[in-house]
């Protein structure tokens, strides 16, 4: 137990996405639930592999657009009619139509803040270490040619030398134990 | 989207493929990311940089001279109050617009062959929007109060005009350079993180390290990542076609004979993409010959660039017919006199210039000859660009110059400070290229190895 405080996880490479998925299969067969994969480029079917559930990114997104139509329409509205209503000819101070185009623009820019704002937050970004950033290999290939499979220490069926030698067994290219700090 | 073509285009085609075969995940990477990291700086890059620097002085010095005189050292003068201003405006907005579509509208409709072309057309956007916004500030005469257009709660009391198409337009371009921003740094995180890891130098790795926030290619990551960049592409899809529709607002709501048409949003949005794919054209031909990236940007692109500019130059074409048929067929005489003008007025050699470049030349392009042959499709694509800002010039100008009363009609001539601060921005546009292009991966990498993995199955 005491060896977990300071190790991170243990970190496969493999050499192909489809090596990869079939080694995240067999993890997660093995009762691994804690497991993360790292890739240079998404990968198509990892994240069924995985079973990642559906994320939130598009629920914040409709969010923020329909804060920023509503909350631009409106506040339209409270100038011409509520704040400062000029009578021109009679003419209707609620002149919608002419509301559209400045409601149009900030639904999308509401959505579209909130899209990558979110993205960002949901995925803890900005983190600029992390414990994975320890391992040599990991640093040199994640984010080019390489790809990765991690067993998180905070997994309860993690096991160090066990967990190592059922890594060893998917026939990845490397294996190599991530520090924590 | 099951419009095949009748012959397979893989045996039309032997040649041109969206990526040349043997290429790795890490030899993209190698390559793309080594223009930005080991590549020497070359001698064409000093000189290209510093001439398109010594064109930015030119701006500044323009610009001082503007804010220091005032609006009058340039050829405008009621009753044409807009001149060269809108129309730099208006052409460079348009410019911006191929670079969205590529990446969102051709991303949408899953078109393999924009990934190459989609980093570098994105770029252009910011900066064409960067030196469109320039204009309609400076052109307010007061820039220093240009901030009254933003709504913001003012001891006055007083809020904008939220009627007008002019602040329609403050929010449309505001909005289109914001979304452009985000669309192409979200793109670009994943590379800033491999340009981290591959940084030779400590503060190079500090300061990519910044920018990619700690991108490590988590696939809990990517899973959201790929949520928020359809969403972002699915967003900027109808916002490019509204920004250029409310660009054309600013005439069109207006009574001014020539502008008073409903043709104008979706031939200006049109004109616009024309136009960006024209400039994508002029950046992307010299970009691969300099940095060897003819691997990568393949004739099928250039051709594919030839064939969106063909047909959106053809609508372009139907607008102009429109725009002479309505006229007639209205009997308006207001709208009948313009159209004479266009033709026989004092300004008829720029209308027959713009048929010239935009209508005509593009013609060659029905040739699959003329569509590979590079140095054919540069010029052609500078002189359609040349067209583009004729178009707007005839609009802006002579509507203006002839409009209901001829008490009312006046003659338009720009001045040395017009065409500075124009070729200013030019200068502008290009230094920012130049910088782009030696700081930031240029195609992106993390795409190139999606279709790298899509197109040679197994690897290594």
């Amino acid at each position: 137990m005491e060896h977990r405080s300071h190790i991170y996880g243990v970190v496969a490479e493999f050499p192909t996405p489809d090596e990869l998925i079939h080694a995240v299969e067999r993890t997660r067969q093995a009762g691994y639930r804690r497991i993360e994969a790292y890739t240079p480029f998404p990968v198509e079917g990892l994240a069924e592999a995985l079973a990642l559930k559906r994320n939130n990114v598009p629920l914040i997104t409709l969010i923020g657009g329909l804060t920023g139509g509503l909350g631009g329409f409106f506040f339209q509205y409270w100038v011409n009619v509520i704040a400062y209503p000029l009578n021109i000819g009679g003419r209707p101070l609620n002149s919608w139509p002419a509301f559209i185009p400045v409601t149009f623009e900030l639904t999308v820019l509401g959505a579209a803040l909130s899209a990558v704002f979110g993205m960002l937050a949901l995925n803890g970004l900005p983190r600029p270490h992390h414990p994975l950033f320890n391992v040599k290999r990991f640093v040199k290939h994640a984010t080019s040619d390489r790809f990765f499979l991690c067993i998180e220490a905070r997994d309860p069926k993690f096991h160090l030398a066990d967990s190592s030698r059922f890594l060893h067994g998917l026939k990845p290219t490397h294996v190599s134990e991530v520090e924590d700090d | 989207m099951s419009t095949r073509p009748p012959y397979d285009t893989e045996d039309v085609l032997p040649d041109s493929p969206v990526i040349e075969p043997g290429h790795t995940y890490a030899s993209v990477t190698d390559k793309i990311s080594a223009i930005v990291l080991t590549r020497p700086t070359s001698l064409g890059w000093v000189a290209g940089f510093a001439l398109s620097f010594t064109m930015v002085m030119v701006l500044t010095v323009s610009l001082a001279w503007l804010i220091t005189k005032g609006v009058g050292v340039w050829g405008i003068n009621i009753p044409i109050g807009w001149g060269f201003a809108i129309v730099n405006f208006v052409w460079w907005i348009g410019i911006g617009h191929a670079g969205t579509l590529i990446s969102a509208i051709l991303f949408l409709l899953n078109q393999q062959w924009r990934t190459s072309i989609n980093r570098f057309a994105e770029a252009m956007t910011l900066f064409a929007v960067a030196c469109a916004g320039i204009f309609p500030l400076i052109h307010t005469g007061r820039p220093w109060m240009a901030y009254y257009m933003f709504p913001y709660p003012s001891t006055m009391y007083l809020w904008p005009q939220f009627r007008s198409p002019l602040i329609w337009d403050v929010f449309a371009v505001s909005t289109y350079g914001t979304v452009s921003l985000l669309f192409w740094f979200v793109g670009l995180i994943p590379d800033l993180a491999t340009l981290r890891d591959r940084a030779l130098t400590k503060p190079m790795q500090i300061v990519y390290g910044m920018l990619a926030m700690g991108w490590r290619g988590s696939a809990r990551h990517w899973h959201r990542y790929q949520s928020a960049y359809l969403l972002l592409a699915g967003l900027a899809t109808p916002l490019v076609l509204s920004v250029h529709t409310v660009v054309s607002f600013d005439f069109a709501i207006a009574i001014v004979p020539g502008w008073h048409t409903t043709i104008f949003p979706p031939y200006f949005v049109a004109g616009a993409i024309y136009s960006g794919f024209a400039m994508v054209l002029t950046i992307a031909i010299p970009l691969r010959k300099a940095y060897d990236l003819e691997d990568f940007i393949t004739m099928h692109h250039l051709e594919n660039m030839a064939k969106v500019m063909l047909a959106t130059g053809l609508i372009v074409a139907y607008g102009y017919y429109y725009e002479y048929f309505m006229s007639i067929y209205s009997g308006n005489k207001f709208d009948l006199y313009l159209t004479k003008m266009r033709f026989h007025g004092p300004y008829s050699h720029f209308y027959y210039m713009l048929i010239l470049c935009n209508i005509l030349t593009p013609q060659l392009l029905w040739f699959r000859k003329a569509r590979t042959n590079v140095a054919l499709l540069f010029a052609m694509s500078l002189v359609v660009n040349l067209g583009m800002w004729l178009e707007r010039f005839v609009i802006v100008v002579i509507s203006l110059t002839r409009d209901f009363m001829p008490s009312a009609w006046g003659r338009y001539s720009a001045t040395g400070w017009d065409y500075a601060t124009f070729a200013g921005t030019i200068g502008l546009f290009v230094m920012l290229l130049f910088l782009f292009v030696r700081l930031m991966p240029a195609i992106s990498i993390a795409e190139m190895r999606e279709l790298v993995a899509e197109t040679s199955e197994g690897n290594e």
